[in-house]
């Protein structure tokens, strides 16, 4: 396994091993864009499929939605300067942004709990309406990914604190922050094709 | 990868600020705007797009190291079966019978 060491390489390519996985991470993430695709087909089928319930402007709270939005945009930024700090062996630039970036994915969620509960209490709940079923469904998946996120980079952390950096703990924080990149990717189109389009047509 | 061993990560805080002012932008032409329904929705779309863009190549890295090429391939036939699957089932359910 150790054969194949290139030193020159930023930690986590150096060991073929590692970069195998971090090409194997690439494809899982080219199976979720497929998964979200088919959640996103269903929204466009159903989305104005209201069934007498709450339509979209009754229930979207746009000042809440762009709090969300940025929170997770910001996140992902920070989530890029813990990859930046860690290219520069820089452990504790590298564990302070990813801890930022874990504070920010929480107030995202605790925003979108909000949301949900809100939406709950405007009498929108997902067996309200075809259109409801598929926007809880299509957000709910999205969240329940960042709520795995958030735990999956809890523990990448410990591994931090307790192994520091090696090839194979810089490799596994090199794909939690895929992973939370493309969770803002996924949003980016949930906030235009789902808040924005809602509220204009 | 060498460009990243600076002191001051440019790229990541360029990506931001785009990302950003395009979170903004497609806001205010959605919002703010007496445009029709269809140009709002292209402009939007447009928007969100450069800004995974942005996300994929600036912040992810898409095409470094020696999978590089395989990444970009993969990605696009998934963001091309993603288009397919997206408007396919649209179209097929809105257009594709009389009743």
């Amino acid at each position: 396994m150790s054969a194949n060491v290139n030193t020159a390489l930023p930690l986590e390519y150096q060991r073929e091993q590692d970069r195998m996985n971090i090409l194997g991470f690439w494809i899982f993430l080219g199976a979720e864009i497929i998964l979200f695709a088919t959640l996103f087909g269903v929204y466009g089928v159903l989305y104005q499929r209201y069934a007498g319930g709450p339509t979209h402007q009754d229930i979207i709270v746009i000042k809440d939605v762009m709090i969300q939005t940025v929170l997770l945009l910001t996140s992902s930024f920070t989530m890029g300067l813990a990859i930046f700090e860690m290219r520069r062996h820089n452990l504790k630039g590298l564990i302070a942004w990813f801890v930022v970036t874990l504070l920010l994915g929480g107030g995202f969620l605790f925003m979108e709990i909000n949301e949900f509960i809100h939406y709950v209490h405007e009498g929108a709940t997902m067996q309200t309406s075809a259109f409801l079923s598929s926007l809880f469904v299509l957000l709910g998946t999205h969240g329940a990914h960042v709520t795995l996120g958030i735990g999956w980079a809890t523990m990448v952390i410990i591994q931090l604190l307790k192994r520091g950096l090696t090839p194979v703990t810089a490799r596994k924080t090199f794909i939690i922050g895929l992973y939370w990149h493309f969770l803002d990717v996924v949003w980016i189109f949930i906030f235009t094709f789902v808040y924005l389009k809602g509220l204009v047509g | 990868m060498e460009k990243q061993m600076k002191g001051f990560p440019v790229s990541h805080v360029v990506g931001f600020i785009f990302s950003l002012i395009l979170t903004f932008s497609a806001a205010g032409i959605a919002l703010k705007t007496d445009l029709s329904f269809k140009v709002i929705m292209w402009i939007i779309g447009t928007l969100a797009v450069f800004q995974a863009g942005i996300q994929l190549f600036m912040f992810m890295h898409l095409r470094e190291g020696e999978d590089g090429k395989t990444n970009v391939v993969n990605i696009a036939y998934g963001v091309f079966m993603a288009v397919v699957i997206v408007v396919g089932s649209i179209w097929v359910m809105s257009s594709g019978h009389m009743h």
